[in-house]
């Protein structure tokens, strides 16, 4: 168990680091080539029209810049035996909007017995803030055992260096509660089908909500790693392994309450989107 | 362009399943239809299956073309085209330089269309592209087009609507010059190469905007990796892979679109039905090749042929024979050849290698020549990414590929490379980003571009073959005009691949404002690219007359290719009034914002 507990702690640091290298990078050669700020002296992409008009008389072509895309992802949907019973978590998201400013729902939670266990249901704006990044604002929702509880969200999402997907989001709740949530992946080819995904995730939180279990500071950590195999890129049946940790007060309220504050499983399952 | 979103009739219709080579190679008798389930008769009880193969011929100043969606076969799925008179490639036109041509233009689709006359000088209203030209054509409408014919030679001719373009409509131009043909052949054939996808094209956007690399099999593994550290070491595996890493870009992101859902045809036809172009031995054969593909560059070769140039964008240039030349959409290249009593493959591997379309030039019906394999897909070099600023790489390997050095190869050596990269830095010119490049529609930006058009261009480099370049096509007869430019124009060339977005200057179409162009003024345009992949850039209207680095007079040229990190600069003479279109001719660059309207006024 505490073999587990470092393998997790040493992944979410390794994972913070790689979460702090764009603002590093920004800095280097490569950086000066994308993103950044436009100098004083740059040029006026408007300047060539002379103030001239599009042609009058006919209505002006609309281009798929100004389309409304969708899409609806279901990354993890999944089954692991959980001390004989079965859990089936998941990871679903769907947006729709032009190419800067989309309409997000993410929703991750756990089925157990065919009741919702747990879950975090986000809506949010994403705006497209760099090449490679979102800004994230909505509310979240947390809903399954215990008192369901509201929250505002703030956060970025986007590709690092290295293609890490990261996302990094900051909470404010009810009675003054906030929390963080951090959780980084990265897609390894072993062929152009077969993928390698490790995947961390870490939630913090800034106060005690003992009705729901939570101690203040870092209450869990996964370390996740699935195989997947892209029969289509929509569609990948996937094996992997799972290791969740609790720590500080939720992991003292898990023991008082019985549970078990770590947990290792395996996992089945497949990712679709369309 | 798009004036409505387009009906998914194309996926009506049942799938089977088809086996990964027929798809590729397509069915042998392509567009006939064979034994039809009574499932999808409703389908075909709508018209005609649609013929392919050689396009017919229409001849004279009077023509009734009637746009339609008709049924078609290429993989064994059968699905809608989008077809001008029932044909993929559409009729070939052929007109009389000096006369007036009519064109009645009938639509019977269900959504508008509009038909462009690629690389023709016209007046603007009859230019066709809706929303700048003309309102469009709408279903049931007959327009009527009517213009004088001032030039000659091969052109072609497309929607302008949606994605019809990608569904079959498309075709050549070819006119004869006014005083008899300046270039002698003893036989023609037209050869028009494209792409065909079963899927709606609206739908393979969608999945590009989801997932950007979803059609790119070759992309960068961990054992590829494994396999360079046993080659190059850790360190050297890691330095390959460390500017493409940081940046977050692709080194193998050489088309969007790929042989994955691509079926590539020429004359309409698959590459198991084998388009067959006959001759009697001993003849010159005029070979006039369109680049009418939606999405690819084809790379184009006749083994055991030296293809002699003649013509390109319509307009005649200093013969230079080469084994090889690479065709982006648009662009059109005449060549000569001179077959013995023997069969050639006509080969035209797609740009990224993961397919090709395929004929035989052949002196009795049914033979066929070797079809070589594909060749392995290079990757982008560091001076598709950086321009001048790379030390060696691209520019080194096009050296050596018009020194005719046959050995060239990607390793060669470091002085070489060093060499070739202090020539580019004497020749480097700093670019001028605007100031929309700096935010999320821009993934990259080139501060000092390569100017090298002697670059055959990723995939050709030093493959042993004598490419041809840019820098080898020179118009007979010089510049239109001896005035030197009053001015300069830059614009870039810009995108997000990740977000599949493309623009100019980081503004799609949307957000942008028409480019002024003084009536009768001559003016230098610049573009630069700062995207990883090749655009062909078209401007319609105007001739572009494309330019050395040092200013010399190159060639005139409808549709110009700029290469990642390119710079390219060429001479505009505003010489027709109107508002026109200058774009991308990547269907789905175009259709994405990598858009401008000029007006000339």
């Amino acid at each position: 168990m505490s073999g587990a507990r470092t393998r997790i702690t040493l992944a979410l640091a390794a994972s913070l680091l790689v979460a702090s290298l764009p603002a590093a990078w920004a800095q280097m050669e490569m950086g000066a080539m994308q993103g950044g700020s436009a100098p004083a002296d740059a040029r006026d992409p408007h300047a060539y029209s002379g103030g001239a008009d599009f042609t009058r008389g006919t209505e002006r072509p609309v281009l798929m810049d100004h389309h409304r895309f969708r899409a609806l992802r279901l990354d993890r949907l999944e089954a692991a035996d959980v001390d004989g019973e079965t859990v089936v978590p998941f990871d679903l998201e769907a947006w729709l909007g032009k190419t800067y400013d989309r309409g997000v729902l993410k929703s991750e939670g756990e089925l157990a017995g065919g009741d919702l266990e747990d879950a975090r249901t986000e809506l949010l704006w994403a705006h497209a803030i760099a090449p490679y990044w979102d800004s994230e604002l909505g509310v979240r929702y947390d809903s399954g055992a215990g008192p369901n509880r509201t929250w505002l969200a703030a956060g970025i999402e986007g590709l690092a260096p290295y293609r890490f997907d990261l996302e990094l989001t900051a909470y404010v709740g009810e009675s003054s509660r906030t929390a963080l949530r951090f959780d980084a992946s990265y897609d390894m080819l072993l062929t152009q089908r077969l993928i390698l995904e490790p995947r961390v995730e870490a939630n913090f939180y800034g106060k005690d909500d003992v009705e729901r279990g939570l101690g203040t500071g870092l209450a869990d950590a996964a370390l996740e790693l699935r195989l997947r195999y892209e029969i289509r890129r929509e569609l990948a049946p996937y094996v992997g392994v799972a290791w969740v940790d609790e720590y500080g007060g939720t992991e003292d309220l898990t023991r008082a309450a019985g549970g078990d504050p770590s947990d290792a499983r395996l996992v089945l399952g497949f990712r679709f989107w369309l | 362009m798009r004036d409505s979103v387009r009906d998914n009739s194309l996926l009506l219709l049942p799938r089977r399943h088809v086996g990964r080579r027929r798809f590729l190679e397509g069915l042998a008798a392509g567009g006939v239809l064979l034994g039809a389930s009574p499932l999808i008769r409703p389908v075909y009880a709508q018209g005609a299956p649609t013929s392919t193969g050689s396009p017919p011929e229409l001849r004279g100043t009077e023509f009734d073309l009637t746009l339609a969606d008709t049924p078609v076969d290429f993989t064994g799925r059968p699905r809608l085209a989008t077809t001008i008179n029932g044909s993929i490639p559409g009729p070939t036109l052929r007109w009389r330089e000096g006369d007036t041509v009519t064109l009645r233009i009938t639509n019977r689709l269900a959504e508008p269309t509009s038909l462009h006359w690629h690389g023709i000088l016209v007046p603007y209203e009859m230019d066709g592209v809706p929303g700048i030209s003309f309102p469009g054509i709408a279903p049931g409408e007959t327009f009527t087009y009517r213009f004088p014919v001032r030039q000659s030679g091969t052109y072609w001719y497309h929607s302008h609507s949606g994605f019809q373009e990608q569904t079959g409509m498309y075709g050549a131009i070819v006119i004869d010059p006014a005083g008899g043909p300046s270039i002698r052949a003893d036989r023609d054939h037209v050869v028009l190469l494209a792409d065909w996808t079963d899927e709606d094209p609206m739908r393979v956007l969608e999945k590009l905007r989801i997932e950007s690399h979803y059609y790119n099999f070759n992309r960068m593994t961990a054992p590829a990796f494994w396999r360079d550290a046993r080659e190059l070491g850790l360190r050297g595996a890691r330095e390959k892979r460390a500017m493409w890493n940081e940046t977050r870009m692709s080194p193998t992101d050489l088309a969007d679109v790929s042989g994955q859902t691509y079926t590539y045809l020429m004359n309409g036809t698959t590459p198991a039905g084998n388009w067959t172009g006959l001759f009697t031995p001993g003849e010159s054969v005029r070979l006039r090749f369109v680049g009418a593909a939606a999405q690819t560059f084809f790379d184009l070769r006749i083994p055991g042929l030296p293809l002699t140039v003649v013509h390109v964008d319509g307009q005649d240039v200093e013969p230079v024979t080469v084994d090889e030349l690479r065709i982006g959409p648009a662009e059109t290249y005449d060549v000569i050849v001179q077959p013995e009593d023997r069969p050639y493959t006509i080969f035209a591997q797609s740009m990224d290698r993961s397919g090709y379309a395929r004929g035989t030039l052949a002196p009795r019906p049914g033979l066929t020549a070797e079809v070589p394999a594909v060749d392995e897909p290079q990757w982008l070099s560091a001076a598709d990414m950086m321009g001048a600023m790379a030390a060696g790489g691209a520019a080194a390997d096009a050296d050596a590929t018009t020194a005719g050095d046959s050995a060239a190869n990607v390793a060669a050596g470091h002085s070489a490379a060093e060499h070739a990269a202090m020539a580019a830095d004497a020749a480097a010119v700093h670019a001028r980003h605007a100031s929309t490049e700096y935010g999320p529609s821009v993934d990259m930006r080139v501060d000092m571009p390569r100017t090298n058009l002697d670059d055959p261009g990723v995939g050709l480099r030093g493959n042993g073959r004598r490419v041809l370049t840019y820098a080898d096509i020179r118009t007979i007869g010089g510049p239109l005009d001896a005035r030197v430019p009053g001015r300069e124009i830059e614009l870039h060339l810009t995108g997000n691949m990740q977000r599949y977005s493309w623009s100019f200057d980081g503004l799609e179409f949307g957000h942008s404002t028409p480019v002024h162009m003084r009536h009768g003024e001559r003016l230098r345009v610049v573009l630069v690219n700062d995207t990883m992949m090749t655009h062909p850039m078209h401007l319609h209207g105007l001739w572009s007359e494309l330019e050395a680095p040092d200013g010399e007079f190159l060639a005139r040229r409808h549709t110009i290719a700029v290469q990642p990190a390119q710079r390219v600069s060429f001479l505009v003479n505003a010489d027709a009034p109107g508002g026109w279109a200058w774009h991308c001719h990547i269907l789905f660059h175009m259709d994405s914002g990598m858009f401008r309207e000029v007006v000339v006024s």
